[in-house]
């Protein structure tokens, strides 16, 4: 027999090949397929198999408890080319060939039969990945900005310090029952990172040459939403753990776990007065310290993720002296798509020569055709050899040199992921609504792509006065889709116009999440149909006022009762809205009274959260 | 990279195909040899049996032996553009279009198909074209069928032998003998709907599954079954999946799918390779039973197909 001999394909790596991190364990995959059969059997009650469920990452989905949206943890959003092409397996095989980049980090598989989860967890341990403490009362995903470790305004890589926390809290007894899920986010400067809308949010800082943080406490989002609070002026390096340590404890201590709708840290915090809370945490963190010897001390390493680090050897080696002009350059919606892209999707890096690359998605959707060339991708162009996924539901790309950026546009393009406007108001924020989700109300998802897509439309991306203004939109009050930080945000709610009901959302003006993080202020009801229609005036509105500042600031102003031109206050621009608001009869456009992606007459369903198990 | 990884699992694969050709190498002489003397004692011919799946290094022995039919379900033009060795061409549409038993009968013996000659199908779908096929030999009443491990594209990408010619085999006599335990229409899934024992499974994706199904059925859509390198998964892999489903193995299995039984017709085999015995194909299938104003179960409180990013 003759058999074609195989050429071998020389290939030019650029990338570091990344040691997988083991977050993943095979027994909890056999365990869970043992629980899953228990449980059909009836030896499980529903209330015991939800709990142990949602430990191991699988919530309900809408309406069908035999489904199940699988939550893939990634520890600081830092992910390889490998666990790329394995979810995009996974999700061809068990679930709907995609998978969805969720606001904090996690990666989400969904309307996966649950007897098939502990399939999908078998194949996420062999790339070293885990949905343990995914969902539930436990600390979830840790974040860290995906800007850190290329910042040009952070002190250090926060990265290390981000998963040496992830790892020590991970199946830790006290994370395994808390009253209430818990947060912790770590920023990079302080504009990036969500610092203060987390249980526990820390920014690199350093005093008299000691590396350390900024810690706030007692920010997040929901419900009733509360902004963090300074903890100290700094907090060194060594007293990093025990801080966490001491603000888990005194959660787990004293948080309400009674009412399930007041049980979240934040409002222990705003219960006791921050003076009062404070005070319990430092005096906590000092027995703690004082009772953790050195070499217990010692277990807690953050070099264990150090290696992860690209030295500086390796880029002086590299170095161009070269620089693109991208961010500076103005455009117009007329500029070619590549330049388009480059303006709205790449950021210079404090490594000079090197470039993020924002990768546009829909609301965090991506196919697994997708994946796999992004894996690809990511492996022929980034310097690191790894992504991260972003809180606005895109994929950074860091790494990357100035030389192969258009080589990388092309590539993305070829694959349907070079839409600009990443960084851009455009690019909205959706969470999941009610594609997938039993608290929903609204069709948030299919919403964010909508207003994405017209606005790409618009070419509202190349206009640099909108660009640090951000649009987030979730179905229902809890606030998945973080909408009480962004500068126009939504939430879904259903009310009854005329005599018939209508999915609406309650937009809200003024958010923001850095240093000064601030939540949204509600301004009005706007019907679903009608969203994008307000969006569009609220930007003519603003270029009508002719301010020189953008759009965001011109925003904050209004809401507090000194705009600089005509329109003053939140009345005045109400006013404006107003007419756009309102529907026609709903014999006369039944349409305007269906929420999208329904052809049918709108109701509101919804069936128990299951966040708090 | 992307190549680089294929090179590598094709090498991969090349390796343990070699390491499982010299095994099977050994165990088909003996057993052919054995054979061979009974047979030479009888003064017939005999074939080998072959199992649901076949492997690549018993196709290529059957072939060079010249003791297999090798069948080709891709389209005419795809076949004229390069088959495997002593492969016939018969299109899917051929079968769907000339589905009576004797009609089916008449094919087999067109393409020079005796009775225990081995029959090996393949296809350029994952197997769902081949499946069908081979479903439909079956059903008829050649039992010794089976399918190739691996598509068309697979073979060429291992560089093994592929041909231009248009081959033809002398017409020969086949006898009908229908199967019926493999055969589902619409009239016997009702008849089983409410049974204990009986299950339905629907083999379409996910979402067109969430969106309108047959009542009572289950999914396993047929992207569970395979992998890129190989028609179905493991034997063990397909076990797991049914047994996670608490499917008992002594179940009475009806597959089907959207039209014609392709999908479906995949399941057919995964299941009898995961070891269910009593395996039925609806081969006409989720169109069939609407067309038929049957009752389905339809899922509207959620909207889940807006969650795909195309």
């Amino acid at each position: 027999m003759k058999k074609k001999d195989f050429i071998k394909v020389e290939h030019k790596k650029k990338s570091f090949t990344r040691p997988d991190e083991k977050w993943g364990l095979e027994k909890e995959t056999e365990n869970f397929a043992n629980q899953v059969k228990s449980y059909r059997q009836e030896k499980i009650s529903d209330d015991d198999f939800r709990r142990f469920r949602l430990q191991h990452g699988a919530y309900g989905s809408r309406l069908r408890p035999d489904y199940s949206m699988i939550r893939i943890k990634i520890p600081s959003g830092e992910i390889t080319p490998k666990q790329l092409e394995k979810i995009a397996d996974l999700s061809e095989s068990f679930s709907i060939g995609s998978a969805h980049v969720s606001t904090r980090q996690n990666i989400q598989l969904h309307w996966v039969q649950l007897e098939d989860v502990s399939e999908v967890m078998r194949g996420l341990v062999e790339v070293g990945l885990t949905t343990r403490e995914a969902c539930g009362n436990t600390v979830r995903n840790v974040m860290c900005s995906h800007f850190s470790g290329v910042c040009s305004e952070e002190i250090f890589d926060a990265t290390p310090y981000s998963k040496a926390i992830a790892k020590f809290f991970l199946r830790n007894p006290i994370s395994q029952n808390l009253p209430r899920k818990f947060k912790i986010n770590f920023g990079c400067c302080d504009k990036h990172g969500l610092v203060r809308i987390a249980d526990i949010g820390l920014i690199p800082a350093i005093q008299d040459g000691r590396r350390g943080f900024r810690i706030y406490l007692g920010g997040g989002l929901g419900a009733a939403s509360f902004i963090g609070h300074l903890l100290e002026d700094f907090t060194p390096e060594e007293q990093l753990l025990s801080t966490c340590m001491a603000t888990i404890r005194i959660f787990d201590r004293h948080g309400n776990r009674e009412n399930m709708a007041r049980n979240r840290m934040r409002y222990l915090v705003n219960e006791m007065g921050w003076e009062k809370f404070q005070k319990l945490i430092l005096k906590e963190r000092t027995i703690l310290y004082m009772t953790t010897s050195e070499s217990t001390r010692d277990l807690f390493s953050v070099h264990q993720f150090s290696h992860n680090l690209i030295s500086n050897s390796i880029l002086n080696k590299m170095k161009s002296n070269h620089k693109l002009p991208i961010v500076t350059e103005s455009i117009s919606i007329d500029s070619s798509s590549y330049t388009r892209w480059l303006h709205t999707n790449t950021v210079e890096q404090k490594q000079q020569g090197y470039y993020t690359v924002f990768v546009t998605l829909g609301a965090g959707d991506i196919t697994s055709n997708q994946l796999k060339s992004l894996a690809t991708i990511i492996q022929d162009f980034s310097l690191e050899g790894v992504a991260r996924n972003t809180p606005q539901q895109n994929f950074a790309i860091r790494y990357v040199h100035y030389t192969d950026l258009s080589k990388v546009y092309k590539k993305l393009h070829t694959t349907g992921l070079s839409n600009s406007g990443a960084l851009t108001i455009t690019s909205a924020v959706g969470c999941s609504g009610t594609t997938s989700c039993n608290l929903a109300i609204t069709n948030s998802h299919r919403l964010a792509k909508e207003v994405q897509s017209k606005l790409l439309e618009l070419g509202f991306d190349v206009d640099d006065s909108l660009r640090s203004s951000t649009i987030k939109i979730s179905g229902c009050p809890n606030s998945c889709g973080q909408h009480e930080i962004a500068t126009i945000g939504f939430f879904g709610g259903a009310t009854r116009i005329g005599n018939t009901m209508a999915p609406v959302y309650t937009m809200l003006f003024g958010g923001r999440s850095d240093k000064d993080s601030k939540l949204g202020k509600p301004v009005m009801r706007v019907p679903a149909k009608r969203v994008i229609e307000v969006i569009q005036k609220i930007v003519e509105l603003y270029k009508q006022e002719k301010n020189s500042e953008p759009l965001d600031l011109w925003l904050d102003h209004v809401v507090n009762g000194n705009g600089p031109a005509t329109i003053k206050n939140l009345e005045d621009i109400k006013t404006h809205l107003t007419p756009i608001v309102q529907l026609p009869p709903s014999e006369e456009s039944p349409t305007s009274y269906q929420d999208y992606g329904n052809d049918v007459k709108f109701i509101a369903k919804t069936a128990r959260g299951e966040c708090a198990a | 990279m992307r190549r680089l990884k294929k090179n590598y699992i094709l090498k991969k694969q090349t390796t343990k195909i070699k390491t499982s050709n010299d095994k099977k190498k050994t165990q088909n002489t003996q057993r052919t040899s054995t054979k061979t003397t009974i047979a030479k004692k009888l003064g017939i011919k005999s074939y080998q049996k072959l199992p649901i799946i076949c492997d690549v290094d018993t196709l290529r022995t059957l072939i060079r032996k010249k003791t297999v039919r090798v069948v080709d379900v891709r389209k005419t033009e795809d076949y004229k553009k390069g088959h495997i060795s002593t492969a016939v061409s018969l299109p899917l549409a051929q079968i769907i279009s000339n589905d009576t038993p004797e009609q089916i009968i008449q094919i087999l013996e067109n393409i020079g198909v005796s009775d225990n000659i081995p029959v090996v199908v393949y296809d350029d779908t994952f197997g769902a074209l081949a499946a069908r096929v081979a479903w439909t030999f079956q059903y008829v009443g050649h039992e010794n069928t089976s399918l190739l491990e691996m598509t068309f594209a697979n073979w060429k990408d291992l560089g093994l032998e592929i041909e231009k010619k248009n081959n033809t085999f002398a017409k020969t006599k086949h006898t009908l003998k229908i199967n019926p335990s493999i055969f589902a229409d619409a009239k016997y899934v009702e008849s089983i709907q409410n049974d204990q024992n009986t299950v339905l499974v629907d083999s379409r994706e996910r979402l067109n599954f969430l969106t309108e199904h047959i009542p009572n059925a289950k999914n396993i859509p047929y992207t569970m079954l395979g992998t890129d390198n190989s028609i179905l998964r493991p034997r063990n892999d397909l076990k797991r999946f049914i047994e996670n489903r608490g499917i008992k193995k002594d179940s009475e299995i009806i597959t089907y799918c959207g039209s014609v039984g392709t999908l479906s017709g995949l399941a057919f085999y995964a299941l009898k390779l995961a070891g269910i015995k009593d395996v039925k194909l609806y081969s006409k299938s989720f169109k069939d039973w609407k067309a038929l104003g049957k009752p389905k179960t339809e899922f509207k409180d959620a909207n889940y197909w807006d969650l795909s990013a195309e």
